[in-house]
């Protein structure tokens, strides 16, 4: 991570005419947000179908906004004005899918190598790989398949993966959904250690409330495509601990 | 008089090399057709995959058309190897690589579309360009799907008899491949001659069929 990326911001404006969604075309609504997410963990809180998932994608470069501009510090990764939009690869922005998606064909040290630098040694990678599993309490996956794994070693592979590559924002897509609650609170409590340590721009999706507390600094309420208010998570007030969808 | 092997052999060297030929281009093909998003994709994927269904006189005119002595494409070809196409072994392949492509094409890019899209994105945010995504994500997890879609192919131009007859011709030792040994032997009465290279054919494409079976039937467990 270089120092200008440390001290980057992400700003987020962006304008998605009926985002697609898993819900049907009556639950279709005009995604409209502006928010930053400085260094550190900021969570998107809202019910499912809120847009949340569609906001990640748009940060991520997978869905193109319709308007409005991104941009990591000064650096500008979509502009709809001067219709400027850099690359999903470009961004270098890691993604942790609520599926996962770990590579299902490669080892776990090719998962968590896959994104590192083009011109590392593949020892080195492995090195380095080793290194994040074991920072990630997951040292002793190495060698086993992705289909071995448990939900919670797998969430951990994907945690170490997405460091692997040196991000310069991550984006969390509800990925700890599947787990029990004391697994869940371990693995918050190793990535909060983990961002302690290497201050990145976070967001963490979630309709979870114990999971937006134990982990973020900033709570983003969104419903219905919006930004409804802004809280310090500490301080933040849920309606309910896991929303419904709306 | 001895059993003439030379068809048989010529019919597996030709549909080897036809083979590889659609697999470097139909995947391609499949590739663009499955992850593009195009005006004109449909067309493209009818374009490619009608001659499944397209009489094998149709194909083969409009190969001798467009690959014929005097077609840019004949002329150039010959200007540069000093042979025509038609009429030769290359057009033996050439009439096989049309009868084998579109299964290509439409297998291979069911099999692409059948990967987990997510994955792919995958692979992009960790900073794969398009195509390091699809040689090292994509293409690996459709593998099991385009084998079977190769081994269709190579079943299917092992046995091409129309195309091929229009295109190359049925000279012996050059183009005569085992199909076209076949109807000659049957109008020379030569029956034995035409039994063995039908049973030697029949067996070839039960087993590779049976592989494919085998292989697209582990890929749903």
């Amino acid at each position: 991570m270089s120092g200008d990326d440390r001290d980057a911001t992400l700003h987020v404006r962006v304008g998605v005419r009926h985002p697609a969604g898993r819900g049907d075309a009556a639950r279709a609504f005009e995604l409209d947000v502006d928010f930053s997410v400085p260094a550190g963990a900021t969570v998107l809180f809202g019910p499912s179908g809120a847009g949340k998932s569609t906001t990640l994608a748009c940060i991520a470069g997978i869905t193109r906004p319709d308007r409005g501009r991104i941009a990591l510090g000064g650096e500008v990764w979509f502009d709809a004005e001067s219709r400027k939009a850099s690359p999903i690869h470009a961004r270098r922005v890691a993604y942790v899918f609520q599926s996962l998606a770990l590579f299902p064909h490669m080892s776990v040290l090719d998962n968590v190598a896959y994104g590192m630098e083009r011109g590392l040694e593949r020892s080195a990678k492995h090195t380095r790989a080793r290194e994040l599993l074991a920072r990630m309490h997951v040292a002793h996956v190495v060698g086993r398949g992705i289909d071995t794994l448990s939900g919670g070693e797998a969430q951990r592979v994907a945690l170490a993966r997405a460091f692997a590559m040196r991000p310069r924002a991550l984006l969390l897509d509800e990925p700890f959904s599947a787990l029990d609650s004391d697994l869940k609170y371990e693995l918050l409590y190793d990535l909060k250690k983990e961002l302690d340590e290497r201050p990145l721009p976070t967001l963490l999706v979630t309709h979870d409330a114990e999971e937006a507390r134990a982990l973020g600094e900033r709570v983003l309420f969104m419903r219905a495509g919006k930004i409804e208010r802004t809280d310090r998570a500490s301080q933040a007030e849920f309606s309910s601990r896991v929303l419904p969808p709306s | 008089m001895a059993l003439d092997l030379a068809p048989l052999g010529l019919s597996f060297e030709i549909a080897a090399i036809a083979t590889a030929v659609s697999a470097a281009l139909g995947i391609t093909v499949a590739a663009i057709l499955a992850n593009g998003r195009f005006a004109g994709r449909d067309l493209l994927d009818v374009l490619f995959t009608a001659p499944i269904v397209m009489p094998p006189t149709v194909l083969g005119y409009y190969m001798l058309v467009a690959l014929g002595r005097r077609s840019v494409i004949g002329r150039a070809f010959e200007h540069v190897v000093g042979s025509p196409i038609v009429f030769t072994f290359t057009g033996a392949v050439c009439a096989a690589v049309v009868s084998a492509m579109p299964l290509v094409v439409r297998s291979a890019r069911t099999a692409l579309e059948e990967t987990d899209p997510r994955l792919v994105l995958a692979a992009r945010t960790l900073g794969a360009t398009p195509l390091r995504a699809f040689f090292t994500v994509q293409l690996p997890l459709a593998s099991r799907g385009i084998v079977a879609a190769l081994t269709l192919a190579f079943a299917r131009s092992l046995g091409d008899f129309g195309v091929t007859l229009m295109v190359a011709g049925d000279i012996p030792g050059e183009t005569q491949t085992a199909s076209l040994a076949i109807y000659d032997a049957i109008q020379a009465h030569r029956d034995d001659d035409a039994t063995a290279l039908v049973l030697v054919l029949t067996a070839t494409v039960i087993g590779l069929l049976y592989f494919v079976a085998k292989l697209t039937k582990r890929r749903v467990a």
